[in-house]
C-alpha cells in the first residue's frame, strides 16, 4: 500500500458534516453544508467528511431518515470546496458499494470504511471497490476500547492488506483514557506504520479527545479527526478549532488557520446548532460504560417514549455489549427496563 | 407399514450441512440417503456415523447413485451451486439452495412455502430474510406497507467467511426479499455483527411503515399468528415484546410505524443455540423440502 503524502505535519479531517449529523438528527440542510464547507475550506482543512451520521445508506428508521438526501449534500459540498476534498463514511452492513459509487459520482474522493474493532474482515469488499474508483481510503476500527492493542493492530493489518491507506483508532464511545489510547496508537504504528498512515478519531465523553490527539501526534499518528463546536455523537468530537489552537501552540503545522476555524465554529456552526454537544450525565455514562456515542439521541427518545432514564438505558447497552449499528436494541432495552419498573 | 419417504441428499457437509443432516433425519417424509463433499472431512465422518452414505466424490459420485435423490439440499457456495444446479436439473433432481446463488424463486416457508412446490430450484434467501420476512408479511397481509426495514444482529462467531467477504450480498438480497416476498413496496436490510462473549443469540428487528389509521389490533393478531407458524419449524422463534406502535411523524411522511422485536434461538442440533441465524436457514430448508416432498407424494397417491 502506498502511504498517502502529507501536505503538513499532520492532517486534520473535519467530520462536522458527518459525525455532526448525529447531533443534528440527520437534518442538515444544503445551506448549512455549503456554509460550513466554505468556512472549513477557507481555513485550510484538507478533507471534509459529509454523509449521514451512520454513513452512506444510513438513512433509515433505525438511525433516522436524512432530512436532505446525502448525495445532494455531498454534491453541494464538492461544489463549495476550492482546495478541500470530500470524504464519506461507509459502514458495511448498512451501506453498500452501490452507495459508495453514488457518493463518488457526487464528488467524494475518500471513503472511510468503518467496522467494529474486531470485524475488519467485512471491509475488503469496500476497500477494493474504493481503490477501483480511485478513492483515498481510511479504515475505522470502531469502539477501539473493546479490544486489546495487539488485536486491534491485527485488524488494522487486515484493512491495510485490503487497500486501506490509513487505519484509525476510532474511539466511538469516547472511552479511551490516555494510556489506553497510546497503547493502541503504538500497536497500529508498529504493525502498519511503514505502509500506511495511522489515524485517531476521538469523542469528548470523558473529555479526552484533544488530549488523546496530542498523544496521538507525539506517538506518530498523522491523521486526526475533529468537528467544529465538537458537533458529533455523544458529547461530540475533539473540537477542530481547539485542535488547531493546541497544535499551533505546540508548533505543529496542521496547515490550518486557527483564527478562521474559530470564526467558522462561532459564526457558521453555532447559529444552526439545535444542541451543543456537552458532557452531561448521559454522555459521560457513554464514555464511562463504553457505549457507542451515536446511541445518545436514540436513548433520549426511547427514554421519553417509555418513561425510563436515558442513562439507565445507556448503561444497560454497555453491560450487554451492544455495538455500533444496534440502535434498535435501545428500544428493546427501554421496553425491558419499563417492564422491570412495572414489576417492581 | 412405513409411510413412503422421498430420497434426498445433502451436498456440502460443513457445519450447515451437518446441522441440516440432524434435521432431515427427524423428518417423516424425507429419507436422507446421501451426503456428498469434495474432500474427506469431519462432516462426512459424522454423516457415516449417522448411517448415511457419504463420499468425497462430489456431485459426480452423487449422480451415479441408484436410486438418485429426488431433492438435493445444497450448502456449498454460490459458485459451486451455480455449477451444480444444471446437472441436478438434467438428472431430474430438484434443489433447495442454501447458498447465495439465488437461481430459483425465493422461498420463506411460513410465507410462500406453498407457492413454489413445483419449482426445480428454490432459494432460501438469507438468514436475516428467513427471520424477518414472516413479520413483514404478517403486517402487509393486514395493511399496506410502503416501506419495511429489518435489522439483523448476529454473533460474530456465527458469521462465516463467505458472509464476511460479501456482506453487500446479504444487504441486497434481504432488502429485495423484504419487498418481493414480504409484500412491502420497498425494503431495506441492515446486518450487524456483535463479538460479545458469551455470544449473543440472533436478534432481529422489523420496522414497517403503516398508515396513520391502520388497524393496530389486526396487525398485532396477525404478527402473533405468524410467530406460531414459524415456531412450527423454529421453536426458538419468539417475540421479545408486543409489537410497538409509534405515532405518525413528518420524518416518516405522515406515516405511523410498527416495530417487531424478535429473538431467534437455534435448536442446538449441531450448531450452538446462539446461532439462530444458521438454524433458521437449515430449519427453513428442511421445511421447504418437506413441503415439496409432500406435494410429490400427494401427486403419486
Amino acid at each position: 500500500m502506498t502511504k498517502p503524502a502529507l501536505r503538513n505535519d499532520v492532517r486534520i479531517i473535519d467530520t462536522t458534516l458527518r459525525d455532526g449529523s448525529h447531533a443534528m438528527a440527520h437534518r442538515f440542510t444544503e445551506t448549512q453544508v455549503r456554509d460550513t464547507v466554505r468556512a472549513l475550506d477557507a481555513a485550510g482543512i484538507e478533507w471534509i467528511e459529509v454523509s449521514h451520521g451512520d454513513g452512506v445508506g444510513g438513512s433509515s428508521f433505525n438511525y433516522g431518515f436524512s432530512g436532505t438526501d446525502e448525495m445532494t449534500l455531498i454534491a453541494a459540498a464538492r461544489e463549495e470546496a476550492r482546495q478541500a476534498r470530500i470524504a464519506v463514511l461507509l459502514v458495511p452492513g448498512i451501506g453498500t458499494v452501490d452507495d459508495l459509487e453514488r457518493a463518488h459520482d457526487a464528488g467524494a474522493e475518500m471513503v472511510r470504511v468503518a467496522t467494529h474493532c474486531t470485524e475488519a474482515d467485512v471491509s475488503p469488499q469496500h476497500f477494493a471497490a474504493a481503490r477501483e474508483l480511485g478513492m483515498e481510503t481510511v479504515g475505522f476500527l470502531m469502539m477501539a476500547h473493546r479490544t486489546h492493542p495487539a488485536d486491534l493492530a491485527k485488524q488494522a493489518r487486515i484493512m491495510v492488506d485490503a487497500g486501506c491507506e490509513c487505519p484509525y483508532v476510532t474511539d466511538s464511545a469516547g472511552a479511551l483514557l490516555m494510556h489506553e489510547a497510546k497503547a493502541r496508537f503504538e500497536a497500529l504504528l508498529d504493525e502498519v506504520g511503514d505502509e500506511a498512515l495511522v489515524g485517531y478519531h476521538g469523542h469528548q465523553n470523558l473529555s479526552m479527545g484533544v488530549a488523546n490527539s496530542v498523544i496521538a501526534y507525539e506517538t506518530g499518528v498523522r491523521s486526526i479527526d475533529g468537528s467544529l463546536c465538537a458537533l458529533g455523537a455523544g458529547s461530540g468530537n475533539s473540537p477542530t478549532e481547539v485542535l488547531a489552537a493546541v497544535f499551533d501552540r505546540l508548533g505543529i503545522d496542521a496547515g490550518v488557520d486557527p483564527g478562521l476555524l474559530l470564526d467558522a465554529a462561532e459564526d457558521v456552526v453555532r447559529p444552526y446548532l439545535n444542541r451543543w454537544p456537552k458532557m452531561d450525565r448521559n454522555a459521560i455514562v457513554q464514555g464511562w460504560a463504553g457505549v457507542y456515542s451515536s446511541f445518545l439521541l436514540h436513548a433520549e427518545r426511547a427514554a421519553e417514549r417509555y418513561k425510563v432514564p436515558a442513562h439507565d438505558i445507556l448503561r444497560r447497552c454497555g453491560e450487554l455489549g451492544y455495538v455500533g449499528g444496534q440502535e434498535d436494541m435501545i428500544i428493546d432495552v427501554a421496553i425491558t427496563l419499563a417492564a422491570e419498573r412495572d414489576e417492581a | 407399514m412405513d409411510t413412503p419417504k422421498v430420497p434426498v441428499a445433502i451436498v456440502g457437509p460443513g457445519h450447515i450441512g451437518t446441522d441440516l443432516l440432524v434435521k432431515l433425519q427427524r423428518s417423516d417424509v424425507l429419507d436422507l440417503r446421501y451426503v456428498a463433499g469434495i474432500v474427506e472431512s469431519e462432516g462426512l465422518t459424522r454423516a457415516r456415523e449417522a448411517g448415511v452414505e457419504a463420499s468425497a466424490g462430489g456431485v459426480d459420485w452423487l449422480l451415479e447413485q441408484d436410486p438418485l435423490p429426488r431433492i438435493v439440499f445444497e450448502a456449498t457456495s454460490a459458485k459451486a451451486h451455480a455449477a451444480n444446479a444444471p446437472r441436478y436439473e438434467a438428472a431430474g433432481i430438484r434443489a433447495v439452495d442454501l447458498t447465495p446463488a439465488h437461481l430459483g424463486p425465493m422461498v420463506c416457508p411460513a410465507v410462500n412455502g406453498e407457492d413454489h412446490l413445483d419449482a426445480v430450484n428454490v432459494s432460501m434467501i438469507t438468514c436475516g430474510g428467513q427471520a424477518t420476512i414472516p413479520m413483514v408479511a404478517a403486517v402487509s397481509r393486514v395493511t399496506k406497507v410502503p416501506y419495511a426495514e429489518i435489522v439483523a444482529s448476529i454473533s460474530s462467531r456465527s458469521a462465516g467467511p463467505g458472509t464476511r467477504a460479501n456482506i453487500d450480498e446479504f444487504t441486497h438480497t434481504t432488502g429485495g426479499a423484504v419487498a418481493e416476498v414480504g409484500g412491502a413496496d420497498r425494503g431495506k436490510a441492515i446486518i450487524v455483527l456483535n463479538p460479545v462473549e458469551p455470544p449473543m443469540i440472533m436478534r432481529d428487528t422489523v420496522y414497517c411503515m403503516i398508515g396513520a389509521d391502520a388497524d393496530r389490533t389486526a396487525i398485532t393478531t396477525s404478527v402473533h399468528e405468524m410467530v406460531l407458524r414459524v415456531q412450527e419449524y423454529v421453536p426458538g422463534y419468539t417475540l421479545r415484546a408486543e409489537p410497538q406502535f409509534d405515532e405518525p411523524t413528518d420524518e416518516w411522511g405522515g406515516h405511523a410505524r410498527v416495530a417487531v422485536f424478535l429473538e431467534v434461538k437455534g435448536n442446538g442440533d449441531h450448531l450452538p443455540p446462539y446461532a439462530g441465524n444458521l438454524d433458521i436457514m437449515t430449519a427453513a430448508a428442511a421445511r421447504t423440502g418437506e413441503l415439496m416432498a409432500r406435494a410429490e407424494l400427494g401427486a403419486l397417491a
